[in-house]
């Protein structure tokens, strides 16, 4: 297929007048010609340089894509020909003040004023700091009622407002409205001494944070020529696997626990500790926050904390397997699972969906097999689409991966492993470069893009978390879903909020 | 009599610790040590010590309806023939009266939900009522059923003294049908999975949790208390059935009595244990098949007794 869009590679610096800057009804033509025949939007954002807005887009299909344009104030909306671009739009509405024209359902993302303090496309005025103040989808007729759940949940999570319309029991509609936990990332980020960013990257969505390091850490290395010994690269793909595992099977345990069939729930508790528990053995964190950083990783592995790591995945693998057995054969919960919340290929398709809620619908896509980096050019990722899209089809996706991922680190743990711890070293990025990274985080692909001035100094620093493409899918999985069943469907999920809040 | 007000006391102050024993099986199940079996008088103690809030949008009826479904649970009790022995109060139809205090009671906390205007509320209430009316049907099938075998309407003449074993001679096997129609019932009216989840915290799922979400201190207490009643009821009618006899040594008796009681919390416990809740749409049809058993049950007896 021609287009006018650069191919480029995952993780790979580029200059930046190297990426065509098409006329806007050039850059609006071709986009929307590459997404019709199944492309994907990795990245649609705006950014100022020199005092002037461009657009720039990341798509994929079989490989990468980038294009940017100057960005007009008012242009027609590509959601409404191309549903995929919905929530980008509105971001770049929000962050930029652009406005497009005919979008289905414009509404802010996150609720703060723009970057540049431009008039706000909304008409909202920020001073007052109580986030809310929008209208919600409402389906009119005597018998609809609406249920808010949130932003204050009975549960220590995260804050995040429901919006259902139903009928009796059924759902109709339920709208997502987040941002009550914006920080501000994607504006701090640039002025930041490149010290702190592997700092405040990790915690931008704390279950991440070894995604969130990894991102950060391939964009700064190939912006500054650096690289990471293989050794390093296979103790980043063992924490990122790990990382995987502990949340598959604390959302597996939740699963159960939400269905009300408490074995698999208690004993997938006690392993998702059990899991934290090795990466904190690597590197002293649970969460493998201080582990990956530009140039390798802090800490090695011991051939001693080697030995340790593998007896307990050996002892572990049994358990798992048969917890997971015992949560997916029992016909109680069968019952629950199939037919849940189910979303159809064609839908996922709409939206986008990665990650495993994609495989769950019958994509296959995963960035470790897709576009691959670090060590996982060297390792066999197998596909596992399942076709049903339901709840069922969600935990069975999370279960083999957990298997698959187990399977990896004991073979990535066979050998000694040899690297060289390294500190904080002094980066210097490169000057007018474009660098973009994905990864397949637990929950999907998660992606990372910064642009740097001639100074070298970051321009624009752009952060997608899977969740972003997704929470929309959960939405589509509660139409003509019970209302109960809601909780169940979040779970299978378990999208991130923080990760989208920014 | 004295002996019947005796273990009435003795009915009020043991039930929180049967409902305990459901914790411990349950944790059991899943490889834990549980909470101590005194877990819910220390949960009654604190509550009774708290004060309790009160939403500015809700009236009189929120705050009667604690008291009136803790006030029916207990004069249920009365009615009871707690191990074997005849109970406080009785007269003909007393079991009609019985199921319509336990009636009366939801209907208050049905209203108390109404009154909080929360949607979440609501929508509990209007599943709260919906499923109990195919218990209603059940119930009424079970003494139909229990009147054309003794032809009596009081619970004493079914379950004092040597009375079950009596209804296990005219009925024979048909009787286990009406046990597991009582079970289901039992977890129907009680709560419990895989009708509903007493133990979540996700109101979107919740049946009865939901309705008590607003009630706090000395009223959520009442509530709690109110249900260890009604668990306690209807623990104690399957209890009788599973072991009919009376013999001459009443302490003989009351170990045996609570040794089935423990038997009927105990398979709650596995129950919950060893299967995963129902989707609630399927919940009617799990209630009704309660029903069918009995009425099955019924038939089959008219049968055999012509």
């Amino acid at each position: 297929m021609k287009t006018d869009f650069l191919q480029i590679s995952n993780g790979e610096a580029i200059g930046r007048e190297k990426i065509p800057h098409l006329s806007f009804d050039n850059f609006y033509r071709n986009a929307l010609s590459i997404i019709r025949v199944g492309g994907k939007v990795v990245h649609y954002f705006a950014f100022s340089d020199k005092g002037k807005i461009k657009l720039m887009a990341v798509l994929r299909k079989d490989t990468l894509k980038v294009a940017s344009c100057d960005a007009p104030d008012v242009y027609p909306s590509m959601t409404s020909q191309c549903e995929p671009f919905h929530m980008f739009e509105r971001e770049i509405a929000e962050q930029y003040a652009i406005r497009p024209e005919g979008h289905p359902w414009l509404k802010m993302v996150r609720y703060h004023a723009n970057f540049l303090n431009r008039q706000d496309v909304f008409g909202n005025d920020y001073t007052r700091d109580i986030p809310g103040n929008f209208d919600y989808y409402a389906v009119e007729g005597q018998e609809v009622h609406e249920v808010a759940v949130g932003p204050v949940h009975a549960g220590v999570i995260e804050p995040g407002h429901f919006r259902f319309n139903c009928i009796g029991e059924r759902v109709l509609n339920l709208e997502i409205q987040l941002g009550y936990q914006h920080r501000g990332v994607e504006k701090m980020l640039p002025g930041v001494a490149p010290k702190r960013l592997p700092v405040i990257v990790e915690g931008i969505a704390g279950d991440t944070a070894v995604g969130y390091g990894l991102c950060m850490s391939q964009a700064v290395e190939a912006l500054s020529s650096l690289q990471a010994d293989p050794g390093a690269q296979i103790i980043r793909t063992i924490a990122l696997e790990l990382e995987r595992i502990a949340n598959h099977v604390g959302d597996l345990g939740a699963l159960s626990g939400d269905v009300a069939f408490l074995p698999p729930a208690n004993y997938f508790g006690r392993m998702r500790g059990d899991f934290l528990n090795m990466t904190l053995l690597i590197c002293g964190n649970r969460f493998g926050k201080g582990l990956v950083r530009p140039g390798g990783t802090r800490f090695a592995l011991t051939e001693e904390i080697r030995k340790a790591l593998n007896e307990r995945i050996s002892e572990l693998t049994p358990q798992v397997k048969h917890v997971i057995n015992l949560l997916l054969t029992n016909s109680s919960v069968q019952s629950r699972f199939d037919d849940c919340g189910a979303v159809t290929k064609a839908d996922a398709e709409k939206l986008g969906l990665v990650g495993p809620a994609g495989r769950a619908c019958g994509l296959p896509y995963d960035v470790r097999r897709c576009f691959p980096t670090g060590h996982y050019g060297q390792l066999n990722i197998p596909e596992n689409a399942k076709p049903t899209g339901d709840v069922h089809a969600r935990a069975t996706v999370r279960g083999e991966e957990i298997l698959q991922s187990l399977e990896i680190i004991t073979t990535l743990l066979s050998a000694p492993v040899k690297t060289r711890s390294i500190e904080n070293r002094k980066l210097s990025l490169a000057p007018s470069s474009f660098v973009v990274t994905l990864n397949e985080a637990w929950r999907g692909e998660l992606s990372h893009c910064i642009l740097t001035d001639a100074d070298g100094a970051i321009l624009r620093y752009k952060v997608k978390d899977p969740s972003f493409h997704n929470w929309n899918g959960l939405s589509m999985a509660l139409r003509d879903t019970e209302i109960s069943d809601f909780p169940l469907n979040n779970k299978s999920f378990n999208l991130s909020y923080c990760g989208v809040d920014l | 009599m004295i002996k019947s007000i005796i273990l009435l006391g003795l009915a009020i102050l043991s039930a929180p610790f049967f409902s305990a024993i459901i914790l411990k099986v349950k944790a059991f199940f899943g490889g834990k040590k549980g909470p101590p079996l005194l877990i819910n008088y220390y949960t009654l103690l604190k509550l009774f010590k708290k004060g309790s809030v009160y939403s500015n949008s809700t009236t009189f009826i929120f705050k009667m309806g604690p008291m009136v479904s803790f006030a029916s649970a207990l004069t249920v009790l009365m009615f009871l023939p707690i191990a074997g022995n005849n109970p406080i109060v009785s007269f003909h139809g007393d079991v009609i009266f019985v199921f319509y205090l336990l009636g009366l009671g939801r209907f208050f906390t049905i209203a108390a939900a109404l009154d909080t205007a929360s949607p979440f509320e609501g929508m509990g209430a209007a599943r709260e009522a919906y499923f109990p009316i195919i218990c209603e049907a059940t119930m009424f099938m079970v003494l139909v059923y229990f009147y054309k075998l003794t032809g009596q309407l009081t619970l004493a003449s079914y379950f004092s003294g040597s009375q079950p074993s009596g209804l296990w001679h005219l009925a024979g096997a048909p009787l286990f049908f009406v046990i597991v129609a009582i079970f289901i019932v039992l977890l129907t009216e009680n709560s419990r999975v895989p009708v509903d989840d007493p133990t979540t915290h996700l109101e979107l799922t919740m049946i009865h949790e939901v309705m008590v979400l607003d009630h706090s201190g000395p009223d959520l207490a009442f509530i709690e208390l109110g249900s260890f009643y009604k668990l306690f009821f209807y623990s104690t009618l399957l209890g009788r059935l599973i072991y009919p006899f009376k013999t001459q040594f009443p302490v003989q008796d009351l170990c045996l009595f609570t040794g089935s009681l423990i038997a009927v919390y105990g398979a709650i416990g596995i129950t919950e244990s060893v299967m995963a809740r129902f989707r609630m749409d399927k919940v009617p049809r799990f209630v009704l098949a309660s029903f069918g058993l009995v009425f099955f049950a019924t038939i089959l007896t008219m049968e055999f007794i012509r």
